[in-house]
């Protein structure tokens, strides 16, 4: 009987079963129903029965309803004048006395996308959604987002939403999950409009279905809860004392979902309080279940889980053992592992995860196999103590001779070099022994760059590199030859200026070589120089941190897989809104008001500035622990040693290996004849400094140390703190903040004890670190401070909204002033947007939110702007050249995630600039553009 | 939510399709197939695929890609788990989750499905709603629907689905009144070349078969419950008892079903209950290789260590190999190079062992990497952990219920380097 179900050719069936269908005998009929839906399951048309069928439909028979049901759902749409017979029945069953007649109606009718029967389908609905029988309500709550998906004007003028709203409070937890799941669905295509109104009395009616709805709705309910933002600490706390229990759901996705909550509430908890430490010991087990599961399931945790490590390390810091790979993993379960083992690897596990990853690296699968002693190089930079037991690891796998172990070896091996210079040039030689085996252009790339960094200690390296370089003449293309060639002439060009000055023999060695390089193979001399990753640091691949933090909101969500925010794949999704943890002190700002679109922070849904009475602010900062600093040895910032060391650093530093800025640089130029953006190296008159700067890298602000740093000014004066005189500005350098200080002691006494704070402030400014002023201030000195900042510290709007106040303590007293730092402080270096995004968001923006300036008395290009502003992080996403005027589309972000788009309008006749600004929280809008004039000025 | 779902197999043929929303065109399975065909092995498929307008999320289970289309964001792991649990439904309904069982029994499949989803949110995934909504297609029942023009599908309101108590139906009657709870802990493990364990966990579970008359509320007590801190509940389980008293006290579904999953962490001490001797040697040069394993048990508690079955892929140099085994069979598949040997028990008297040598490619140098070797065993009457329960009670129903308690361990993913 079944195999006749399955029947294969239907176009002989067709008559056939029309005239079954038509049959007298029940039987007959339904057995022919069963046949058509078979054929329609497989993909065949059995459309041309359409009336046959729903002349079937009534029947008191509930299988038969439901196949022509399904008959009816599929086929429809293609017969929409047919459909309309079927309206009476539905209408009819929506009265039955039987609650799952009911329910199966009005579920069926909102499946029917056909405009004709939605009309007859609102009463019915209307009806069901005041049900007496919970059932026939819960299924009439999807039946909503159904209609909203087929015709959202209809939903709003008959007020289902509203109704929709009313059963969050429904007596049964079924009704109350299945409301919560089709208003999530609603608003996800209706972004303005606030759907899930959540407030405390409606998140603990939620709380109280959760216990109580089937695994779906629990996670529905979690994802909705994971939208809320608790008014305080205590608030926070019991919520998640009533989401903890579901991290032992057998479910993983209301596991992850309850993860979810977890690790934003958990924001909000002091961290000295016990129950944070409790919280943090729960989450643990949770997750390390979630890798005993199906290997997708253990994909999509293993995803996650690489966000929260990044987050919160100490969740999983003791369980490295479970990410181990086992052999028979799936690819994509190995790579993750690998990713995360890395992530956790610290001094204290460093030497079981190196033997792990030698293990891995005998493994058949190459793609693997790479990542694996990619990943010892990564430990080996990573933790400090382990680099010397890495190399030796990775000496072990180039004796394998196994060729693409080799030539991976040889690419980390150089990373390890960048990152302990002078270090393990022993093992050079065994490198030299395998300079044949090396086909891959990275390999080869990495290789010339050793010998030609330690050429001084190879005693053949010149006649090693040439026949090294004659292998690969044959594949050598002439792209970019003559980017490479200018750029390296330059280079070269310096360095033979130097090389007679300097007896340094070292230097004049690696000039020749290069020089070398550069005549026989451009295309590998520009991989040797350009095939440098700008930074060695302990991670390149963390997830930039507000990214991260809006990541941390969507865990569990495609999102979370992607590590990307959704806006910028998920199709449909308008009118972003990005996410933020809620902030630790939050009082009242709600970042997640969807209304509040992207301004997040509090800067433009903060309740209207007050500031503080001076009064009030001495109290706040008086109570403020001002702790004397530390006694540990300051650590200059890797970017101020840098300019100093020309020689040991050398080309590398040339080619941005420790200063991402100067790699950008590079960047711009070579990017040069493709289109706006300022044209190669030292060719334009902005540039005219380009290579001399670049040498010159202790000379201060150049180009190449990106923002533009205001003059110090006198923040403090003298006579009111007692004979201490601060002056400062504020600079970012390699993409951190720094307050520069400089403190005089014009008093009859020594300072000590400095310590420093501040007060919230609009965007979170707080000092890194502690004030280092190590040595006592004597009369008359002066001491220069860096400090470092973060934008971790609490929100508070001020006024102006670039204010700060700052207390500084010293042995003497503590002061109190108050300094305004430029916006463009916080403009940060991945604020360069999309071109297609750009367009997008510039349409999406409101023009109500444009602002327009005029800035007067400029004689600046467009391109030596574009190129002024870059190097403040301003973006120049697109150029077009209108009527003898340059129209510049730039773009910008600020560090808590608010874009801001720009037009910057040159006209080659007048010396005015017109600049048009949209951003979804205009307020700082007056403050970009002060910027523009600042930096343009500057 | 959930929009439509593609079955595929392994050749790559779609051979069911099923839209909750307005229908997704077969094209879209397009990037699917691209994502099958780079993929080295079908286990290898990404799980999620992006595609320019829809994401596909799929689960690989008996050989069928159950493939998943999803147009806004919905968790990825929701998908998944339901993916799976629609696979567990057909297991459920048909004996096997085959193209063939699924073509056969296509009417039921679509009726489950539509069942399963409503407008792609779940709607009833209980096996017990299910059932009560769409009986089973069984041979008898065939019949007897021809016969008498009865049909699969129930009459009645799923009585559980609004209940407090979801998972149950009312009105459960049964004879003879049994609950039976098996204990089945796996060992996850990988042992280094020394023999010794680079990381062992262990996952168990707790399947229960509860055959009840009524509503009846049982309680199950541990003798050492503090092995449990890392523990997944059937929703039937009440959550604040077990916080405070370490009892699992829950009205049980009605048949079959998973009371608790746990997991006992690599940072406790695991026994690992067998020992693997081995030494398996390629020499520079030479056109033979030698292979050498014995087996042993240990920590086993006098239990019977059996349905060994050891298996390795070895370097794709050998040819083949000439072995002999003390006890059991072994195959080895030179397309493959996959060696299997299915030992039986072990005999702590008598070891197993295999051994002989390996026919390698002549000229080709020595292989890279060492073989892994995959260890399959069983150890009835043990739970590895030492986990025992103490005592079952019902309470609610007067009649006095058979109960009963069996322990079981299994290696899961149990890899020996050498």
């Amino acid at each position: 009987e079944t195999n006749k179900l399955y029947c294969t050719s239907v176009k002989c069936c067709i008559f056939e079963l029309k005239a079954e269908l038509n049959s007298d005998k029940k039987e007959k009929k339904k057995e022919a129903v069963k046949k058509v839906i078979a054929s329609m399951t497989v993909g065949k048309d059995v459309s041309a029965l359409f009336p046959d069928v729903v002349n079937c439909m009534q029947t008191d028979n509930l299988e038969l309803k439901k196949l022509v049901y399904l008959y009816l759902m599929n086929y429809a749409k293609s017969q929409p004048d047919m459909a309309i017979m079927a309206v009476n029945t539905f209408v009819k069953d929506c009265e039955d006395p039987n609650p799952l007649i009911r329910a199966l109606a009005v579920r069926t009718m909102g499946c029917i996308r056909v405009d004709k029967i939605t009309e007859y389908l609102c009463e019915p609905l209307r009806k069901c959604l005041k049900d007496e029988d919970p059932y026939v309500r819960k299924t009439a709550a999807v039946c909503v987002a159904k209609l909203h998906d087929i015709n959202a004007q209809l939903v709003e003028d008959q007020g289902f939403l509203d109704t929709l709203k009313d059963l969050i409070s429904d007596s049964n937890p079924m009704v109350v999950a299945n409301a919560v799941a089709a208003l999530s669905e609603i608003s996800e295509s209706h972004p303005n409009c606030n759907l899930l109104d959540l407030n405390p009395q409606s998140i603990n009616k939620l709380l109280t279905a959760l216990n109580e709805c089937t695994e779906w709705g629990q996670i529905f309910i979690l994802d909705c809860l994971a939208n809320y933002t608790p008014r305080d600490d205590r608030e926070s706390q019991s919520i998640c004392e009533r989401v903890t229990p579901r991290l032992s759901h057998a479910n993983s996705a209301v596991v992850l979902s309850a993860v979810k909550v977890l690790m934003k509430f958990m924001e909000m908890l002091p961290k000295d309080l016990d129950y944070y430490g409790t919280l943090l010991k729960k989450l643990a087990p949770p997750l390390v279940t979630l890798l005993s599961a199906e290997p997708e399931l253990q994909y999509v945790a293993l995803r996650n889980i690489n966000l929260i490590v990044q987050k919160r390390p100490e969740i999983l810091k003791h369980e490295m053992k479970v990410f181990f790979v086992k052999y028979n993993d799936p690819i994509y379960v190995k790579l993750e592992k690998l990713d995360i083992m890395i992530r956790l690897a610290s001094q204290a596990n460093i030497a079981q995860v190196l033997a792990e990853l030698k293990e891995y690296a005998t493994e058949v699968d190459v793609d693997f196999v790479r990542k694996a002693v990619r990943a010892i190089g990564r430990c080996a930079i990573k933790v400090e103590q382990s680099a010397e037991r890495c190399v030796s690891t990775l000496l072990d796998l180039i004796q394998t001779k196994v060729n693409y172990v080799v030539q991976e070896a040889i690419v980390v091996i150089k990373d390890i070099f960048r990152k302990y210079p002078n270090k393990y040039e022993s093992v050079i030689a065994t490198l030299c022994e395998n300079l044949d085996s090396l086909d891959e252009p990275e390999a080869r790339a990495a290789m010339i760059w050793i010998v030609g960094e330690y050429a001084e200690r190879i005693d053949n390296a010149d006649e090693l590199l040439e026949s090294f370089l004659e292998g690969f003449h044959d594949e050598s293309t002439q792209v970019s030859e003559t980017h490479t060639h200018t750029h390296l002439q330059h280079v070269l060009h310096k360095h033979t200026q130097n090389t007679p000055d300097s007896d340094n023999p070292d230097l004049r060695d690696r000039g020749y070589i290069y020089w070398r390089l550069l005549s026989t193979d451009p295309v590998a001399a520009k991989e040797v120089v350009l095939a440098e990753k700008p930074l060695i640091s302990e991670e390149t691949d963390l997830i930039e941190p507000t990214l991260l933090e809006e990541l941390i909101c969507h865990i569990g969500s495609l999102a979370s897989v992607y590590h990307k925010p959704p806006n910028a794949f998920v199709e449909g999704s308008r009118g972003v809104q990005h996410k933020r943890l809620p902030a630790r002190t939050a009082s009242g700002e709600s970042a997640e008001s969807p209304d509040a679109g992207q301004s997040v922070g509090g800067v433009s849904d903060a309740p209207p500035a007050v500031i503080p009475s001076q009064g009030d602010l001495l109290g706040d900062l008086l109570n403020l622990d001002l702790a004397p600093p530390s006694a540990s040895v300051p650590v200059v910032p890797a970017s101020m040693q840098m300019g100093v060391d020309l020689l040991g650093g050398g080309l590398d530093s040339l080619v941005g290996l420790h200063r991402p800025s100067g790699s950008q640089y590079i960047a711009v130029g070579l990017a040069g004849g493709t289109g706006g953006m300022p044209a190669g190296l030292g060719g334009t008159p902005a540039m005219g400094g380009g290579l001399g700067d670049l040498f010159d890298l202790g000379g201060g602000v150049g180009m190449a140390t990106g923002s533009y740093v205001p003059p110090k000014a006198v923040w403090l004066p003298a006579m009111k703190a007692k004979g201490l005189e601060i002056s400062g500005t504020f600079a970012r350098r390699g993409g951190g903040i720094h307050m520069d200080l400089s403190l005089t002691n014009n008093a009859m006494s020594i300072m000590t004890d400095f310590a420093i704070q501040f007060n919230r402030n609009s965007f979170g400014l707080a000092p890194a670190g502690p004030l280092q002023v190590l040595t006592p201030l004597a009369q008359n000195q002066t001491i220069d401070v860096s400090l470092p900042l973060n934008t971790n510290g609490p929100i508070m709007k001020m006024e102006p909204l670039n204010n700060l106040q700052v207390a500084v303590k010293n042995n003497i007293d503590v002061f109190y002033f108050s300094c305004q730092y430029p916006i463009s402080l916080l403009f940060v270096e991945d604020g360069k947007m999309d071109r297609q995004v750009f367009l997008a968001t510039w349409k999406d923006i409101p023009s109500e939110n444009e602002t327009q300036y005029q800035i007067k008395d400029f004689h600046l290009n467009s391109d030596a702007a574009s190129t002024k502003l870059q190097g403040s992080n301003v973006f120049t996403v697109a150029k077009r050249t209108v009527d003898a005027q340059d129209l510049l589309y730039q773009s910008i972000k600020l560090t808590n995630g608010i874009w801001a788009l720009a037009e910057l309008r040159i006209q080659s006749i007048t010396p005015n600039y017109m600049l048009a600004l949209k951003c979804r929280a205009p307020e700082v809008s007056q403050y970009i553009c002060q910027c523009y004039e600042l930096l343009l000025r500057n | 939510m959930i929009h439509s779902l593609f079955l595929v197999n392994a050749t790559g043929d779609i051979f069911l399709e099923k839209h909750w929303k307005s229908a997704v065109s077969r094209s879209v399975c397009d990037y699917f197939f691209e994502a099958q065909e780079r993929a080295t092995e079908p286990e290898n498929v990404p799980p999620v695929i992006p595609t320019p307008h829809h994401y596909l999320i799929s689960v690989f289970r008996h050989r069928i890609f159950f493939v998943a289309v999803i147009q806004s964001e919905v968790p990825p792991l929701f998908v998944i788990e339901f993916l799976h649990r629609v696979v567990d439904t057909f297991q459920d309904y048909f004996g096997v989750c085959t193209e063939a069982a699924i073509k056969d029994n296509v009417v039921v499949v679509y009726e489950l499905l539509e069942e399963m989803l409503d407008n792609g949110f779940p709607l009833a995934t209980e096996s017990n709603i299910l059932k009560e909504l769409i009986k089973p297609p069984t041979i008898l029942r065939t019949v007897v629907n021809t016969i008498t023009g009865s049909t699969n599908v129930g009459e009645q309101l799923p009585t559980g689905q609004l209940s407090v108590v979801p998972w149950r139906r009312t009105g459960v009657k049964y004879t003879n009144n049994e609950a039976y709870f098996d204990v089945v802990e796996e060992i996850d493990a990988i042992i280094d070349k020394s023999g010794s364990t680079v990381t062992a966990e262990i996952q168990g579970v707790i399947d229960a078969c509860v055959k009840l008359t009524g509503m009846p509320d049982l309680t199950l007590s541990f003798m050492n419950p503090r092995l449990l801190d890392d523990v997944s509940f059937h929703p039937c389980v009440r959550f604040k008892r077990w916080e405070a008293e370490r009892i699992l006290s829950f009205i049980p579904p009605d048949g079959n079903f998973r009371l608790l999953s746990y997991h006992v962490s690599s940072q406790n001490l695991v026994a690992i209950p067998v020992y693997v001797k081995h030494n398996i040697t390629f020499r520079e040069g030479s056109s033979q290789g030698r292979f050498d394993l014995t087996l042993g048990p240990k920590q086993t508690m006098g239990k019977v260590v059996e349905s060994v079955l050891v298996s390795s892929r070895l370097p794709r140099v050998v040819l083949n190999a000439n072995l002999s085994p003390s006890q059991g069979t072994y195959t080895f598949d030179p397309v493959t190079k996959l060696l299997t040997w299915d030992v039986g028990k072990i005999n702590p008297q008598k070891l197993p062992s295999l051994k002989g040598s390996m026919s390698l490619q002549a000229g080709a140098s020595k292989p890279d990497e060492n073989p892994t070797i995959n260890i399959q065993f069983k150890i009835p009457q043990m739970a590895v952990s030492g986990l025992k329960v103490n005592r079952l009670d019902m309470y609610g129903e007067k009649y006095k219920p058979f109960k009963g308690i069996k322990y079981m361990t299994m290696a899961g993913k149990f890899q020996v380097r050498t």
